[in-house]
């Protein structure tokens, strides 16, 4: 049985449906991270699992318990929030207790979980100070670890690194699934970084418009997305409009260009589709596969570990990122070059109506 | 002279007119506070009136009435500010209007509605001493509402009270829990001001204890006036003193709040 189910949740503001039938089921110790833009209902669910939105059906069971009308406060749950929302009144060792001293814990067993959290966040001197004399990263940590503290059987985590700045970020991004990994605790996770979410989670819901789009691990995600919407939204994805040449032999013809996928297509000869191609998988020459392409070179970021070239291909831009090497000839702008990818690297969709 | 010279002239020139403005009067009622002796400077008013029994009685009455008044404020503005910042901001304008009718509708005609009202069935309250204290500190919780509510509502405005109140729940507090262990020590400063502010307008308050005949401070010093001279100077000084220290007070410990949080959060 799963640890934590979503069930048929929905959730309607007004008139507005922001969560359409969101189901999910979590198992113990899973770090899921709810992934999607702004106003795709990630946040709202995640308030519906803490208990601060009733859904407008459907349940949510944590541990076999059907907690939907619950309170937040009967919920044993944790929450991390994207201000921090430490009580400014109280100190680093105060908030992290907070919870305990709530449940009547003995003093000493409080003084030494307060103890132990601190060292677990690497703030074991701070224990005195305000929040308001830490740095966002430092307060953070501490709302993690009062979050922990009371030993939740869930983490929810709602967009806790937004408000910091990339360096902290990234670290901060690491050392929370160190903590989550270390506790094993049950850990929900929400943000529109796709980065943070393929790095953190065991599994990713991708989100759009209240709906679920897909759920899969960070590879799944990335590598097999189910919809054009996953597709666009995770990683950077060149899409160029093609039409079916041979659905037996699976190729297609794109500005002029005939490329293979390697299987055959469900479509018959002249069906318009969509070719989706990650900017990785194009090799700078010809020796990256039997697909061939050849386009005018409009930009050219070198970004360090790789350099990103922006191409012409009859009317669409295509995206390529080369690893860097120090014996790289760097294309120039307004060269034509040839890249190619193998068939398997590529997936048609169907298209999508211009916007 | 160049113009930044010329309006740092005018602006010290209208500050010490501001300021002889409003001294020179205190020095005048302070000099003749001190002439009760005929002759020589002397701080016999002041001791008569501190050897008045009716004044320590009055002052002690007024006193009570302030923290009476304080304590009702409180109850009555803190749990409903909060309430309104967290589940029903829209009625906050509507609120803010009703907390500012005290300035508006004179005392006069306020103390002439409590006596009609209250004076009569079925709402009985000013036959005893005990039930007029009521009636008198509730009136005053309405008068000094405006202050009360005015300094809890900024002092709300500076948190994050939804996210507070959310990372409270999530770590198990209940409503009470919420409101005395994270939201009123926020608000102490505040609070603060509030409860000074009430008290300096229940001390030099008139109109409702004289009308609902209670030994009040106020009344006190209008019974010295009509029979003293140097006497009520002695104590307008007192009670404009009181209000000072009041002041000084809510400026001492807004200060430290602001120390304790140096990123203005």
């Amino acid at each position: 049985m799963p640890f934590l189910e979503i069930n048929s949740v929905n959730k309607v503001f007004q008139d507005i449906t922001v969560v359409k039938n969101f189901n999910l089921h979590v198992e113990q110790g899973e770090f899921i991270s709810f992934l999607g833009p702004s106003g795709c209902g990630k946040t709202t669910t995640l308030r519906i699992v803490a208990g601060f939105e009733q859904p407008s059906s459907g349940t949510v069971r944590l541990a076999g318990a059907d907690i939907t009308t619950q309170p937040p406060n009967r919920r044993n749950v944790g929450m991390v929030f994207q201000s921090y929302a430490l009580f400014p009144n109280m100190t680093v060792a105060d908030n992290v207790a907070f919870g305990l001293t709530l449940r009547k814990k003995p003093k000493d067993q409080i003084q030494r979980r307060v103890r132990e959290l601190l060292e677990l966040i690497h703030l074991p001197d701070r224990s005195q100070n305000y929040p308001a004399q830490l740095s966002g990263g430092q307060q953070q940590r501490v709302a993690l670890a009062r979050a922990l503290a009371f030993e939740p059987q869930v983490l929810l985590l709602d967009e806790p690194l937004s408000a910091l700045d990339a360096k902290i970020r990234d670290e901060l991004r690491v050392e929370i699934r160190r903590i989550q990994q270390r506790v094993g605790i049950t850990t929900i996770y929400v943000t529109h970084d796709q980065q943070e979410a393929m790095a953190l989670s065991d599994r990713v819901v991708v989100m759009s418009q209240g709906l679920v789009e897909q759920v899969g691990t960070p590879f799944e995600v990335y590598n097999y997305p189910q919809t054009s919407f996953v597709a666009a939204f995770v990683g950077t994805l060149n899409t160029l409009s093609c039409a079916v040449v041979d659905a037996a032999q699976g190729t297609l013809a794109c500005q002029g260009q005939v490329f293979e996928t390697g299987a055959p297509i469900a479509h018959p000869a002249g069906h318009a589709l969509a070719l989706m191609l990650r900017p990785e998988e194009l090799r700078y020459g010809p020796g990256g596969g039997q697909n061939r392409l050849a386009g005018e070179v409009l930009d050219v970021s070198f970004l360090g570990a790789t350099v990103r070239v922006r191409l012409k291909l009859g009317g669409s831009t295509l995206t390529a990122d080369l690893f860097n090497e120090r014996m790289l000839v760097l294309p120039r702008i307004g060269e034509t070059h040839t890249f190619s990818f193998p068939p398997h690297a590529c997936w048609i969709m169907p298209q999508q109506p211009a916007n | 002279m160049t113009n930044g010279r010329r309006a740092t002239f005018w602006a010290w020139l209208w500050g010490l007119v501001g300021l002889l403005y409003f001294f020179v009067p205190l020095y005048g009622t302070l000099d003749f506070s001190l002439r009760a002796k005929r002759g020589e400077i002397s701080l016999l008013a002041y001791q008569n009136v501190f050897g008045d029994p009716q004044f320590l009685a009055s002052f002690a009455y007024s006193a009570r009435m302030a923290l009476l008044t304080i304590l009702i404020s409180i109850l009555l503005v803190v749990p409903t500010a909060y309430w309104l910042h967290l589940k029903l901001p829209k009625l906050r304008p509507v609120v803010e209007l009703i907390t500012l009718l005290p300035f508006i509708i004179p005392v006069i005609v306020y103390v002439f509605g409590l006596i009609r009202t209250f004076s009569r069935p079925p709402f009985l309250l000013t036959q005893t001493e005990w039930t007029t204290d009521l009636l008198l500190a509730s009136a005053y919780v309405v008068i000094s509402l405006p202050y009360m509510y005015r300094a809890v509502d900024t002092g709300l405005n500076t948190l994050d009270v939804h996210t507070l109140t959310e990372a409270a729940q999530s770590l198990g507090a209940s409503w009470p829990a919420i409101i005395l262990r994270v939201i009123v020590p926020n608000l102490r400063v505040a609070i603060l001001s509030g409860a000074l502010l009430t008290f300096a307008t229940v001390i030099g308050e008139l109109i409702l204890a004289d009308f609902l005949v209670r030994p009040a401070l106020g009344p006190y010093m209008v019974l010295m006036g009509q029979s003293r001279a140097y006497e009520p100077a002695a104590l307008g000084l007192l009670s404009f003193a009181l209000t000072w220290i009041s002041m000084g007070l809510i400026q001492f410990f807004s200060r430290g709040g602001a120390a304790l949080h140096p990123s203005g959060r």
